[in-house]
């Protein structure tokens, strides 16, 4: 069983939902990076999802895209995420990572080494935004060789029947992006979201995560009693962006910043709202 | 070579116009690398691109717009001064210079257009670097009533004053963009972007045989349109074909438009040109298929400048049509099977070019198509006589003035 899979089964028997927190690797700054995932485990993260910064992240919205250069212009390449991941797993072996970015730097490394590098260095689950099922053939096999997850996407736009192939082909969870836009887009509609989730719960057995447009403990709360997992992204990038300016501590920053999501998460499942939604 | 010989033994059974396959692959090249949102669109405009260019009406009203629009056919010239000059082959130009608004771009924007109004889209989004895309798609957009948004880098637009203005001229809204090196690539970026976000009412026009499937074979179809008049016009006035193809390649979809009509002459050779900048071996140019590797970028597989980490490296180029990290898939296809070569042209050598051409012809080049042209002397010199040497001079060269003024340290 993947460290994932584990993870959810666990919160599933206490009906929890996964607090996912998203952050730049090397933003603020490379040295934190380490620090910061344990400080937002510490705030009551379930995993961590790694951005990987990429020169031309057509994918994010401006908050992300904007610490994706902050980070390659602090240095901070795939070789360094792969470090800071071992550097974690020296003092966390349960709490699960997720790389997340694109295709063309593990391409360039090469899938075989990356796929080795990442298995090697503790990263559980990865998520390539332009590498899309029907292009992954030979990506995800390698990856759930490795005893990894490869995470899709699912969106408002996916087709029905491509829904069942990416539910078929994708392990882990699945990802629902809650709207059409970029990472950090507005407009999150949660009623549309739980039909959508209530649709895929037919074709997967897989858990279910949402993110794009989450931003603050309501919102999680609010899809918090429908999905399985809250991805939490552009937000808190954001929050330490502005809290390494004004030279606050990033750990503590970041662990501040969980700490009432997780708790307004929490609060939404035990007060009783859950009762219109199958947690299979 | 075995790299080579692996994908010679994938060559389609029918010849070289037969792909890409139904998932937009050309050998290891193309496909379709975007986010999920775009997964739902991509294969809309497929299934409508599909239908359409079965449509006799589709095709007949993009023919009626070829030729009283655009000003189609484009002649076909010998440039017999500047062959005698060259003292070699015979050079002869395809004047896509003379299409309306300039350059070969038009021919693209055209069709997709008209495809966007049939498929109900009120709006349309382009990228652009030079601003001719841009120009072209504004000019379209005007024409059939669309609203238009051009995301053009805050670095071009500075650049390219005067197409911006020609942009709002027309009607278009210019949007700067303020990421990466903004430029053309992080235009395309922000292009993109806008599409996930609106996919519902827009269509996104690009300008160049890149993408996700089914852009690369798309466009390349609206850009044939090139080298089936050239075919004919050789065969009418030389009577012949020509011994070579020259053009010169940035995303390369004028090269493509002349290329595909001879993809299967086995006697025509192929010559692609890449901007070379200050010199490949400089670092400082703008030419994947030269010196580039295969990668992933903006939806496709293809040549790619990128460095060790799997970054896109900044490219430099005097002409900004050139100036872009990636290559449509099909020239990295072409390129790997060996049916078409890729050489590369300095910026000295292009600038050379633009002034041999405009002082023995009285045809001012776009600094892209002199590209092409300095490929093309050096060719006809290899030749010799009683050979000929075909050109897309896909553009003209106002757009240039201050390019090539500053470069010569004239104040206009």
């Amino acid at each position: 069983m993947s460290r994932i899979e584990a993870r959810f089964k666990t919160l599933s028997a206490a009906n929890r939902a996964a607090l996912i927190p998203y952050i730049m690797t090397g933003d603020p700054s490379p040295d934190e990076t380490v620090a910061v995932m344990h400080g937002l485990v510490a705030g009551g993260a379930d995993m961590i999802e790694l951005g990987m910064p990429f020169s031309d992240p057509v994918a994010d919205g401006s908050i992300i895209q904007a610490a994706g250069e902050r980070a390659l212009a602090a240095g901070q390449r795939l070789k360094h995420s792969l470090a800071a991941v071992r550097a974690f797993r020296e003092t966390d072996q349960d709490t699960p990572v997720i790389f997340m970015g694109y295709l063309n730097p593990v391409e360039i490394m090469g899938t075989e080494a990356f796929v080795q590098s990442a298995a090697e260095a503790g990263v559980d689950g990865l998520l390539l935004v332009d590498s899309p099922p029907e292009e992954s053939a030979e990506l995800a096999p390698a990856v759930r060789e490795a005893g990894m997850d490869m995470i899709f996407l699912v969106a408002p736009t996916t087709s029905e029947v491509r829904r069942r192939r990416i539910a078929e082909l994708g392990s882990g969870f699945v990802y629902y992006v809650s709207l059409k836009g970029v990472t950090g887009a507005g407009g999150l509609d949660v009623d549309a979201v739980a039909e959508s989730l209530a649709g895929l719960r037919q074709h997967t057995q897989l858990p279910l995560g949402v993110g794009f447009g989450i931003r603050d403990a309501d919102s999680a709360a609010a899809v918090g009693r429908v999905a399985d997992a809250v991805i939490v992204g552009s937000a808190l990038v954001e929050h330490l962006h502005a809290a390494a300016g004004q030279g606050e501590e990033p750990a503590r920053a970041a662990r501040q910043f969980i700490e009432p999501l997780r708790e307004a998460l929490d609060g939404a499942r035990s007060g009783g709202n859950a009762k219109d939604v199958a947690l299979s | 070579m075995s790299a080579k010989a692996k994908n010679l033994s994938e060559l389609p059974p029918n010849g070289y116009r037969q792909l890409p396959d139904a998932r937009g692959h050309f050998g290891i090249f193309g496909g379709s690398f975007v986010s999920e949102t775009l997964m739902g669109p991509v294969e809309e405009l497929r299934q409508a691109y599909e239908s359409a260019r079965q449509d006799p009406a589709f095709q007949r009203e993009i023919a009626r717009e070829l030729g009283h629009f655009v000003g189609r056919p484009t002649p076909l010239y010998p440039a017999d001064r500047l062959s005698e000059w060259a003292g070699g082959a015979r050079i002869w130009l395809k004047r896509e210079d003379l299409c309306h608004t300039g350059a070969h771009k038009v021919n693209n924007t055209v069709g997709q257009a008209i495809l966007a109004r049939r498929m109900g889209k009120p709006r349309v989004i382009a990228e652009t670097g030079a601003g001719q895309h841009g120009v072209a798609s504004a000019t379209v957009a005007a024409r059939l009533g669309l609203e238009c948004v051009v995301y053009m880098g805050a670095e071009d637009m500075r650049r390219q004053e005067a197409n911006v203005f020609r942009m709002r001229l027309l009607g278009a809204k210019v949007v700067p963009v303020e990421s990466g090196s903004r430029t053309l690539k992080d235009a395309l970026n922000e292009a993109m972007r806008d599409w996930v976000a609106n996919v519902d009412d827009t269509f996104y026009i690009i300008g160049t045989v890149a993408g996700p499937h089914p852009y690369p074979m798309m466009v390349r179809d609206f850009q044939s349109v090139i080298g089936e008049e050239a075919r004919e016009q050789m065969q009418a006035d030389a009577g012949v074909l020509p011994d070579a193809v020259v053009a010169c390649v940035g995303g390369g979809s004028n090269a493509i438009g002349i290329f595909h009509p001879f993809l299967d002459d086995d006697q025509v050779a192929l010559h692609g040109v890449e901007a070379a900048g200050d010199g490949v071996e400089t670092g400082r140019h703008a030419a994947p298929l030269s010196a580039g590797r295969p990668g992933v970028l903006h939806g496709n597989r293809t040549y790619l400048m990128t460095d060790e980490d799997g970054l896109i490296i900044h490219t430099h180029s005097i002409s900004a049509g050139l100036d872009y990290p990636g290559v449509g898939p099909e020239h990295a296809w072409l390129k790997d099977v060996g049916r078409a070569e890729y050489g590369h042209v300095t910026d000295r050598e292009a600038l050379d070019a633009f002034h041999r051409l405009s002082r023995t012809e009285g045809i001012m080049p776009a600094l892209e198509s002199a590209h092409a042209v300095a490929h093309a002397i050096k060719l006809a010199r290899r030749l010799g006589k009683g050979k000929h040497v075909l050109v897309n001079l896909s553009g003209r060269g106002d757009k240039d003035m201050h390019t090539v003024a500053a470069e010569e340290g004239v104040s206009l």
